[in-house]
């Protein structure tokens, strides 16, 4: 082999390196997010008593079907709400919140944009305002509202106080600013009411800002944590993740950690499908509203 | 600018608006209200007598060394979190936006864990490193030897902590960090190569100022995220164990208000939270070009 040849070689490798070392790293990334939840769905599969004699087996066991029909149907028996009833209730929750954001976001950034009347600024900095009083800063005063209102355990209660969204409003508002007025004015010649403007022309605009802010408020509000901790005390309006909380509650030897896993996965699902199934409006949604 | 086109209405913006402002002031304004007041009062428990105090609630805060030991480790938690992810995201990001095969098979799998909760995380790695049950504190304890008791070690209690918390918010700043990269102009970045700069140089001197924007933002929301969105992950893990050391500013509002029902202490608590937002919310809009002025 000529030094030219070896030269050449030597070259020849490091690009092959170089060209494999994105793949590794993606890869490696790809290891720290799937390698817990697969030890997740492995638990799933397996009897508690498997689980308690540590170390699990890794592989994936015969009673995967068993435990999500106790899960989905049954519960565990320190917690005997069922994964359905659960999922009902997080579903109610995350449709709630996701719709009522849109339809109130859009109806004050409307008015916000097209309209001029005196307490136009007000509205806006008050809604702008909210962005900085997160629940977790408000959390007494808020259940306290809810608790006079007799809001405890209800729907209502869930969804209402999350429905206010800034960043929502943002959006929309620049989305609506980018319309050419002309369209507005037209519609007004024609002798269309603004409402009939709103919802015949404007609304029909908007589907794809509606689109990507639906996926985002949709994982937000399934994935509400503290304000379903504080007001539901009733096990029939327990959300899914409230649920997997009961169950991991208790002394170690008690929690029945399949049945607990199974329903960690089921709880993951259907926010996973919606980012998956809207990928690419939700990616448009993140980067367009929140910078 | 042309004078814009805008709708004569009296009465029809405001009913557009008003269910927007009702929840506003019933949900937002008047618990705030209601905590800045409360936070000046000491009031029994089971709805009693309020006793005007002054800034009591918040003196007895500053002396305390809980509250100082909840914001070290607030701070500390938050800091190290907003340092992992963003390191992490950022390096799987510069990867991802290479011209290779399957990028978009990649992309896909670093985004979707985006949908999954910050409970869910905290479960997930609990389950991992539980003393009794989990895989990793079976191999820890008996490969490596290691002690592993997180519930009586702070050390182990907090690396556990920022794992999980760390692990739920790497999809997240993958997002942005990516379309940042993504609006990075290539012909620059050619431009570089061909003048002879190298990798780290281009990153550098090109990549990372032009990502300067996107990483200020991302730093702004990590750490509201450290501060303020944890809760889940604390209260699964380890509900401020040992002791109160892990019990993050959040968990010992919700632990101060909803459990020992000290509702002046809590809501003292509360309005320090509120300021540390507005500071941050400030912070952000000040130094990002936001579209938001009017």
């Amino acid at each position: 082999m000529t030094a030219e040849q070896r030269i050449n070689k030597a070259a020849h490798r490091t690009k092959v390196i170089k060209g494999l070392f994105p793949h590794i790293v993606l890869w490696l990334g790809i290891a720290i997010i799937i390698f817990p939840i697969y030890f997740i769905f492995s638990a799933s599969s397996h009897t508690s008593a498997e689980i308690q004699a540590a170390p699990m087996p890794l592989g994936i066991g015969p009673h995967l079907i068993e435990n999500y029909r106790q899960a989905l149907f049954e519960g565990t028996k320190n917690m005997g709400t069922p994964v359905l009833v659960m999922m009902k209730n997080s579903l109610i929750m995350a449709l709630g919140i996701s719709t009522g954001k849109i339809i109130i976001s859009l109806l004050a950034a409307f008015a916000i944009v097209f309209f001029k009347f005196p307490l136009r600024n007000f509205c806006f900095w008050s809604i702008f305002i909210t962005l900085m009083l997160p629940v977790e800063v408000r959390i007494m005063p808020t259940y306290k509202v809810i608790s006079d209102l007799g809001m405890l355990n209800t729907y209502a209660g869930l969804i209402l106080p999350m429905i206010v969204s800034a960043t929502a409003v943002f959006l929309f508002r620049q989305f609506f600013m980018s319309i050419p007025r002309e369209i507005a004015e037209a519609s007004q010649i024609d002798g269309a009411t603004p409402m009939q403007f709103f919802r015949h022309i404007l609304a029909p605009m908007t589907r794809t800002p509606i689109a990507a802010m639906f996926v985002i408020q949709f994982i937000y509000g399934w994935n509400q944590y503290l304000w379903p901790l504080l007001i539901t005390t009733k096990p029939e309006f327990y959300t899914l993740l409230i649920g997997i909380n009961r169950m991991m509650s208790g002394a170690d030897v008690q929690i029945e950690w399949q049945i607990a896993m199974a329903t960690t996965l089921l709880a993951m699902l259907p926010p996973v499908i919606v980012v998956v199934l809207m990928q690419k409006q939700f990616i448009a949604g993140m980067t367009e509203t929140e910078k | 600018m042309a004078k814009q086109y805008e709708f004569k209405a009296p009465i029809l913006p405001y009913l557009l608006v008003l269910p927007q402002m009702v929840i506003v002031f019933i949900f937002f304004f008047w618990p705030a209200a209601q905590a800045i007041l409360q936070s000046f009062y000491l009031q029994d428990p089971f709805g009693g007598r309020m006793i005007f105090v002054g800034f009591q609630n918040y003196s007895k805060l500053l002396v305390d060394p809980d509250y100082w030991q909840s914001f070290r480790v607030s701070t500390a938690f938050a800091l190290c979190i907003t340092l992992s992810a963003m390191t992490i995201s950022l390096f799987l990001a510069i990867q991802a936006n290479k011209k290779i095969r399957f990028a978009s098979f990649y992309k896909t799998m670093l985004v979707w864990p985006y949908a999954v909760s910050t409970l869910v995380a905290g479960v997930i790695w609990l389950f991992l490193f539980n003393p009794n049950v989990g895989v990793i504190a079976y191999v820890l304890k008996h490969t490596f030897h290691v002690d592993w008791q997180y519930l009586l070690n702070f050390n182990q209690a907090f690396f556990l902590l920022t794992m999980a918390a760390s692990w739920k918010q790497l999809a997240y700043n993958f997002v942005f960090f990516l379309a940042g990269l993504q609006s990075v102009p290539a012909t620059l970045v050619e431009a570089a190569e061909i003048d002879g700069a190298g990798a780290a140089r281009r990153f550098w001197k090109i990549i990372f100022p032009l990502l300067s924007p996107t990483t200020f933002y991302l730093l702004v929301m990590n750490l509201v995220y450290g501060f303020f969105e944890t809760f889940p992950i604390v209260h699964a893990i380890t509900q401020g164990a040992p002791g109160k050391s892990t019990g993050i500013l959040v968990y010992k509002v919700w632990r101060d208000g909803v459990i020992n029902l000290d509702l002046g202490s809590s809501a003292a608590q509360s309005v320090i939270l509120m300021l540390m937002v507005i500071v941050l919310t400030v912070f952000q809009f000040r130094f990002i070009e936001r579209r938001v002025t009017y």
